[in-house]
């Protein structure tokens, strides 16, 4: 899916937070409120997951001009369901590492913990960066069906690209990694 | 005493469990064609046809103790269409995967069969679900003769492989693979005799 997101680069947000040299990860955090958000009110109906939801990204990957804190969408106040007030959107990454309703963001020196990676440490690494090479333990992630609005009939299967597209902005980011182990 | 029925009556119930195992299957695909099942549809008619599948045939194995329990043998004459429908969902299950999810993409469809060990097992059961149905048809039964009914008892592998299946199709929170478990264990509870049985001879036969 293609999502026209309104917001504001995250390494403007850095930039004014001013971290020491000891700021090598960002550690981020969801609302805790099972009053306005029931689901989190019992670990059955929130899918499984312990709340609150954390998510974390390197210090290089959180000041590329492409990570973005979205407050709107489709030229629109977000609303509660795609993460209100403001979220992350790191477009080359799996979906789960872009957090919503973020309450918190910490500077911090050892990777954070991650909330999918707690959950199924040999599924959902803390890179999280989609690759087609490598599969889900469970299944193929070489290509996808792109969310449209043509229906049950469109044919929208596509050849999922190295770093969903933006290999030559963020490719440097792991120059040197080898992204089986680190995925 | 057991409750008798009328051809007449037995006609309409089952009218009844065709209009009620049918409906929902013409509800979907017409909220599917008209674009009526939100941003991904593809997700939902496959969700819709899996669970129906398991749902229909937990009800297929609900006939023989209920009819034995509550004396309604009437509904044992049921139990072959609730059979037939528990197939036709897995069937639709698996054409949704095939056209919608993978897009007649064939290279992919075995490859993600081959490869996935939760739609191998998935995949195995609709295989011999297959089987039961061809042989559902009476010339056949009478065909296979006592073959028919070990052949059949495959029932059980069946709703093992599929709970196994959705189990592990799902990225998490299991609580709902495991309610269906428990109704499972809780059918298979007034089989216990017959269990009982395979497991004597078994037994005699391996000394």
């Amino acid at each position: 899916m293609v999502i026209p997101w309104v917001g504001f680069s995250l390494a403007e947000l850095v930039k004014r937070a001013n971290p020491t040299s000891k700021g090598k990860f960002l550690a981020f955090q969801t609302l805790y409120d099972p009053e306005q958000m029931p689901g989190q009110r019992n670990h059955r109906l929130g899918g499984g997951i312990d709340y609150p939801y954390v998510e974390g990204l390197r210090i290089d990957e959180a000041v590329h001009p492409l990570s973005l804190l979205a407050v709107g969408l489709y030229g629109k106040t977000l609303p509660p369901q795609n993460g209100a007030p403001i979220r992350l959107v790191v477009p080359w990454k799996y979906g789960f590492k872009s957090i919503k309703s973020i309450v918190g963001i910490k500077f911090v020196e050892k990777q954070p913990a991650t909330t999918w990676n707690l959950l199924a440490p040999n599924e959902y690494g803390f890179y999280a960066n989609v690759n087609p090479q490598v599969d889900h333990p469970r299944w193929s992630q070489a290509s996808e069906r792109r969310i449209t609005d043509g229906g049950i009939f469109d044919r929208n299967r596509i050849p999922t690209l190295p770093f969903n597209g933006y290999a030559d902005q963020v490719a440097d980011l792991y120059r040197g990694m080898n992204l089986r182990k680190f995925y | 005493m057991a409750l008798a029925v009328s051809r007449r009556q037995l006609f309409w119930l089952k009218v009844l469990i065709h209009t009620l195992a049918a409906s929902p299957l013409f509800w979907l695909y017409y909220h599917a064609f008209t674009d009526q099942l939100g941003a991904d549809p593809v997700e939902a008619v496959i969700h819709f046809t899996g669970i129906g599948a398991l749902n229909l045939l937990l009800i297929t194995l609900l006939t023989v103790p209920l009819a034995r329990q509550a004396n309604l043998p009437f509904l044992l004459r049921c139990r072959r269409m609730l059979g037939l429908y528990t197939f036709v969902y897995a069937l639709s299950h698996i054409l949704n995967f095939l056209l919608f999810e993978v897009q007649l993409d064939l290279q992919l469809f075995v490859q993600e069969v081959l490869e996935r060990s939760y739609i191998i097992v998935g995949m195995l059961a609709f295989l011999i679900l297959s089987a039961l149905a061809i042989t559902s048809i009476n010339s056949l039964r009478r065909k296979m003769g006592h073959h028919w009914q070990s052949l059949h008892n495959l029932i059980y592998l069946v709703a093992v492989l599929v709970l196994i299946h959705f189990y592990w199709s799902l990225k998490s929170d299991v609580t709902e693979p495991l309610v269906y478990f428990f109704l499972f264990v809780l059918l298979m509870l007034f089989r216990f005799q017959k269990f009982r049985g395979w497991s004597k001879r078994l037994f005699s036969k391996s000394k």
